[in-house]
């Protein structure tokens, strides 16, 4: 079953008074379940796709289907509900807030989604339960490790159970160690949860966790 | 949740935090002082009038509010004491030197007659021509004890100190004022002791039929002039201290939302990522506005205390009342105007581009 359709996606950008075409129609596919890695150079389009994806902008035109609707139709409150509900989102550093504890930071992604723990949530506790986080909940960012910060991260993105998991460069802060670990951890989310996920990364040995690899160069799929 | 969030947010920055408390706690409590010293003046004169021991109170046809002119001839008093239940009729001379200060001159016997008597509690009463008595409070504030001396339009020798509560805060004798002053036979103001209270309204009635140009008061009537209502320009300075105050908490809030908005404009991106609406970014900064504008109001409620007691010490014959009846209406006013500065950096934190505030360092 598909999960993501893209058909001739192009995004425009207005940088001052020069035009910049990000996306020159990009066309990908996306099954339920799959790990995909997004590889390419600098300015290929990667983060634009990413984006798009996530609901954090809107594309210019063509079609982007996400679990059986079209952003291109959405409106700015659309994308915000869309960003509660559908996708979650790891980044490169980790973007928890620095004010709350571990256990906060995943509590509000539940608080801004209106999904309030009810009894126990026995997925969501599997997927504790394979990251290793549970002693260090209670802890703020600042005293924990960047493969601590970032498992809680994942945590975050995962806790209203999104169709789409979106990991940017999840490991391009971390050690070689950290960086297995949490992409060990995003393959058994994806092999044991079947959660899709779709990574952007510049490294080959991460994209190869991955079931595929899709390829961008100047703003479009190769 | 996000009253965690917001009390974590307010304690990550002590110090802006505790600024901006003390900033909405002087906007507040310079309300309060204002007021409370306006009530305060006020009550005290209304007590001190009360102090006379008069049922009534007759003043010259020119007078206007509750301050005296020095138009009436001391005839009138003799002309008061002829009439029933009257049993006691005494003028005094109310010489004003400036907006705080004026000497009263006053018919030492009768004026203790009335009044029960002007209490010494150091030295003695007047007896030179230039020789005043003042009470505990304005010795107090003026640093004088028996033999100092005092320039009130003239050098003055303090002969005693004597306890307040009776008509003024300065008491010469009433011939040597009127003879300083060049306004022989003229007093300012005739205090009248009834037989019996109850009698007032119609002595008081017999009185304007007698002195219809005069303006004849019971006491009672007299005290209740001495509101802020019944002073204009009172209730317009206050409304100016409150628009000033309000501004100070405004601009405050104004700023330290707006720094909280640039300092946190990655965690405002982070919060969008993950689907928060504009409403419930705005909400974060209002419920943190909110918090700070009542403990502002906790704290300058506090502070007033710490104002009573400094006027109590530096400017004694200004008392200040804690007025209560004030905080709802106070805690209003400081709230409204933290919201109001909080909006602006309110809307700009819902406006922020999710992607631009991720990549913000």
């Amino acid at each position: 079953m598909t999960e993501i359709e893209v058909q001739n996606l192009t995004k425009t950008y207005r940088v001052g008074e020069v035009e910049v075409h990000a996306l020159r129609g990009v066309n990908l596919k996306i099954e339920r379940g799959e790990f995909v890695a997004i590889v390419g150079p600098s300015g290929s389009g990667k983060s634009t796709l990413f984006h798009i994806l996530g609901g954090l902008t809107p594309p210019t035109s063509g079609t982007v289907l996400l679990d059986g609707r079209d952003l291109i139709k959405m409106s700015e409150a659309d994308r915000t509900r869309l960003r509660k509900t559908t996708v979650g989102f790891v980044f490169q550093k980790y973007n928890l807030l620095p004010t709350l504890t571990g256990a906060d930071n995943i509590e509000i992604a539940r608080d801004i989604a209106g999904t309030k723990k009810n009894g126990p949530d026995p997925q969501f506790e599997e997927i504790l339960k394979l990251l290793g986080i549970a002693s260090r909940l209670k802890h703020k960012p600042r005293a924990l490790s960047g493969g601590e910060q970032q498992r809680i991260a994942i945590a975050r993105a995962l806790v209203n159970h999104p169709a789409l998991l979106l990991a940017d460069e999840p490991t391009g802060n971390l050690d070689t160690e950290n960086s297995n670990a949490v992409l060990s951890i995003l393959q058994g989310l994806n092999k044991r949860l079947g959660q899709t996920i779709l990574m952007i990364t510049h490294d080959p040995e991460a994209a190869a966790y991955a079931d595929r690899t899709v390829t961008m160069r100047d703003g479009r799929v190769v | 949740m996000i009253h965690r969030l917001v009390f974590e947010n307010l304690k990550h920055r002590p110090v802006r935090t505790l600024l901006s408390v003390i900033a909405i706690g002087v906007e507040v409590t310079l309300i309060l002082t204002l007021v409370g010293v306006s009530r305060g003046v006020l009550s005290d004169m209304a007590a001190r009038s009360k102090g006379t021991g008069a049922d009534i109170l007759i003043r010259p046809p020119d007078s206007a509010g509750f301050t005296f002119s020095l138009t009436m001839n001391e005839k009138v008093v003799d002309k008061v004491r002829t009439q029933p239940h009257v049993t006691m009729a005494t003028g005094t001379f109310v010489k004003y030197i400036d907006s705080f200060n004026s000497i009263t001159g006053i018919h030492l016997d009768e004026f203790n007659a009335m009044s029960g008597g002007l209490k010494v509690k150091k030295g003695r009463m007047f007896q030179a021509p230039d020789e005043i008595v003042v009470d505990d409070v304005y010795a107090q504030q003026h640093h004088l004890k028996p033999g100092s001396t005092t320039d009130l339009a003239h050098t003055w020798t303090v002969s005693g100190i004597v306890e307040e509560g009776k008509l003024s805060r300065t008491f010469g004798d009433i011939t040597a004022l009127q003879q300083l002053f060049e306004a022989r036979g003229l007093v300012s103001t005739i205090y009248v002791k009834l037989d019996d209270p109850a009698n007032t309204a119609a002595v008081k009635d017999e009185l304007q039929k007698v002195l219809p140009t005069y303006k004849i008061d019971s006491i009672e009537d007299f005290v209740s002039l001495f509101s802020v209502n019944s002073v204009p320009y009172i209730e317009a300075f206050t409304r100016v201290v409150i628009g000033i105050a309000v501004l100070i908490g405004f601009l405050v809030v104004c700023l330290s939302m707006y720094t909280a908005v640039l300092e946190r404009t990655r965690e405002i991106g982070i919060l969008k990522a993950l689907g928060a609406s504009p409403f419930y970014i705005v909400g974060i900064l209002m419920r943190e506005t909110v918090l700070l504008a009542i403990t502002g109001t906790v704290v300058g409620i506090l502070m007033t205390y710490g104002t009573r007691a400094l006027m109590a010490t530096f400017a004694a014959s200004m008392p200040q009342e804690i007025v209560p009846d004030w905080y709802l209406r106070v805690a209003g006013i400081a709230l409204a105007g933290s919201i109001v500065g909080a909006l602006y950096p309110g809307l700009r934190a819902a406006r922020q581009d999710a992607i631009e505030a991720l990549a913000y360092d």
